[in-house]
């Protein structure tokens, strides 16, 4: 049994938005009740369109929002209870990056520099802090020059590997990657995704891999969460999800992903299409958030929040009609 | 039969700090047929953007198309008066944006934006406009249309929004329609939407669509040809099965690599091209990919390959490559002196 590094129990997150010219103001829940588990040294992705609320879960998780209900627990201790050193340590274990590696880097300061400042946070200090610089640049596949550059010398693929530099100087056992990926052109995204691979195989690094793309998460992630506004209404293996998608908004999503493979337009698959857009999160739809666009909605579902539960192929799914036979009925 | 869109030999040009001029655009060429979807890909800085943007003559300043030639129906673009100009961007040609919200005046009702074309360029009246805008809001797919014209750009949805872009881009029936990035702000589930939107349209009008997009599967479910460009050339050129199934520029084939797809198992690892695509007035001598190619040979440094026809008896399918097709070397500009 490998161990439980990061526990997030039936968290919620919500905002208060001011009221503006023509609107209200308002509490807008973005975060509603996620549970989820992640192991040290997996990868668990959370997907899920704009405004779902997988940002959000990654920003409570490192202190930038705070929760309105619901725990978190990094190796068993609640984060809401930390204080002083503790909660220090406890940032250590936990670093982010972030998806623009132009906003992320103090344009005035050199790599070195920056790497430096987060060194000197370790609490076992290295005797030579600049060597330590150098390791840490090799580790994500840049040569030793590249100490005194800043980041306007940089290409976005190099400075995504300086930030993924800076969050090892305080040896994490997590990283949250929100969209790490997503502002770089495909053939420099592939080189940044391996280099996540190889440091996850040779430091036993656990990820929250946090993408809209889900060929990105097929590739990275152990477990995937498939989120609806503000929900996970899938979790699952990758398999499971990828595979035997048992939610209609995962295999609506799954089929929206156009892909660059030869296909005979004449018999291209029957996709399902999802009318209409995701609903605002300050008013959900009662009932199934997603029921308003679900192609297999009922009456029951405009009335009745599906629970979670486990289905027959495995994976959890918060569905009232998520079973298999359902697939085949209707293929 | 003439083309609809005629672009030879385009060039856009760009001052460089050392006084000298960076071809951002080079030697470009390519037609569109009426009712044609033909695809631009390629990474940021590779030109696509720009080629679209010189072909309606709006290249942003300092940059300059300095040569080439742009044919719209047998006609010079390059010639048009201000005032011919402005005429037939507004009624022939259309183009969708990225970001709907910077494309609409964020200060103006919708419906407004929609009869503001239509009076203008189709003459309709006041009245006959605001039915057409109504007929046009439902057509993309709009619901409550007529309540929804007194509504501002900032009560829709991004999807929304988007759809109203489409909607003043086909007012006035366009023949020609440039969709540069269109759906890559939103999400999957409406991109969807929006793609079959644009092919509807597409097909209802006869309309010649250039889809500009940095992803290739947008590209390929799209389009019927594609222009592969890479540092401001178009390095492969063929029908949409062509370039996805039998690609023969080493960059299509490492970009189609490099590619995560959900009908293919799972690597163990991604292909990924070494380097990065040149800095804008950077490019050295020959082929500028030949840097970053696993298959560059010594001509490669020093030839500028040309888009020749591939070797694969595949018609219509053309790559710059002196690799994969020799005559890219021979016919190359100055591979005799060379």
């Amino acid at each position: 049994m490998s161990s439980v590094l990061l526990e997030v129990d039936d968290l919620e997150v919500t905002f208060r938005r001011s009221a503006g010219p023509g609107r209200k103001a308002a509490s807008v829940p973005a975060v509603r009740g996620v549970s989820f588990q992640l192991e040290a040294g997996t990868t668990l992705g959370i997907a899920g369109e704009s405004g779902s609320g997988k940002s959000t879960i990654a920003r409570t998780l490192m202190g930038i929002n705070k929760p309105s209900g619901g725990s978190m627990r990094l190796n068993g201790s609640d984060v809401g209870a930390l204080r002083g050193r503790e909660l220090a340590e406890y940032r250590q274990t936990m670093q982010m990056i972030f998806q623009d590696p132009y906003d992320s880097l103090d344009p005035r300061m050199k790599v070195s520099e920056t790497l430096l400042e987060a060194i000197k946070l370790r609490k076992n200090k290295p005797a030579s802090p600049l060597g330590e610089v150098y390791q840490l640049l090799e580790r994500v596949g840049l040569s030793k020059s590249f100490a005194s550059r800043r980041p306007r010398e940089l290409s976005g693929g190099q400075r995504q590997r300086v930030s993924i530099a800076r969050a090892l100087c305080v040896d994490p056992r997590l990283i949250l990657c929100d969209e790490a990926v997503s502002a770089l052109d495909v053939s420099v995204r592939a080189q940044v995704l391996n280099l996540l691979k190889d440091l996850q195989e040779d430091l036993g690094l656990a990820y929250l891999f946090i993408s809209h793309d889900l060929s990105t998460l097929r590739f990275m992630a152990d477990y995937v969460g498939i989120m609806y506004l503000g929900k996970i209404v899938e979790l699952g293996t990758r398999d499971e999800i990828f595979e035997r998608p048992q939610h209609p908004y995962t295999r609506a999503l799954l089929s929206a992903v156009p892909e660059p493979v030869v296909v005979d337009r004449t018999v291209r698959l029957p996709r399902v299409r999802l009318t209409g857009e995701p609903p605002s999160s300050t008013n959900p739809p009662t009932g199934c958030s997603f029921h308003p666009r679900c192609p297999l909605a009922q009456e029951v579902c405009r009335t009745t929040a599906p629970a979670r539960r486990v289905t027959s192929s495995g994976q959890l799914a918060a569905c009232h009609f998520a079973e298999p036979e359902l697939v085949v009925a209707e293929a | 039969m003439t083309a609809l869109l005629d672009v030879s030999d385009l060039v856009v040009d760009f001052p460089t700090a050392s006084d000298g001029v960076f071809h951002a655009v080079d030697s470009v060429s390519f037609t569109v047929n009426a009712g044609e979807r033909v695809g631009i890909v390629g990474e940021s800085g590779s030109g696509k953007s720009l080629t679209s943007q010189a072909l309606m003559r709006l290249v942003p300043s300092p940059g300059t198309v300095s040569s080439g030639t742009v044919l719209f129906d047998g006609a010079e673009v390059m010639g048009f008066s201000a005032k011919k100009l402005q005429k037939w961007r507004g009624s022939q040609t259309a183009m969708v944006f990225q970001d709907p919200m910077s494309s609409l005046n964020p200060l103006m009702r919708i419906g407004r934006q929609i009869t503001e074309s239509l009076q203008e360029h189709l003459g309709l009246s006041k009245a006959e406009s605001r039915v057409r805008a109504i007929e046009l809001l439902q057509r993309v797919g709009i619901p409550d249309a007529e309540s929804r014209l007194s509504d501002f750009p900032g009560a829709f949805s991004g999807g929304m929004r988007q759809r109203v872009c489409i909607a003043i881009a086909t007012a006035c029936s366009p023949r020609l329609l440039i969709a540069d990035e269109p759906t890559t702000a939103l999400d999957v589930t409406v991109q969807a939407q929006v793609l079959d939107l644009l092919d509807h349209m597409a097909t209802e009008l006869n309309t010649g669509v250039i889809l500009i997009s940095h992803d290739l599967g947008v590209i390929s479910s799209f389009c019927d040809r594609i222009l592969v460009m890479y540092a401001g050339r178009i390095v492969e050129e063929g029908t949409a099965e062509q370039i996805v199934g039998d690609p023969q520029h080493p960059y299509t084939r490492a970009l189609l690599a490099s590619i995560l797809k959900l009908s293919e198992p799972i690597p163990r690892r991604l292909k990924s091209i070494s380097g990065a695509p040149p800095l804008a007035g950077r490019r050295a001598s020959g082929c500028s990919f030949a840097p970053r190619c696993a298959l560059a040979v010594d001509a490669c440094l020093t030839i500028d390959p040309a888009l020749v026809d591939t070797v694969n008896g595949r018609p219509g399918q053309k790559v710059a490559c002196g690799v994969a097709a020799p005559a890219a070397f021979e016919f190359a500009e100055g591979a005799t002196a060379a």
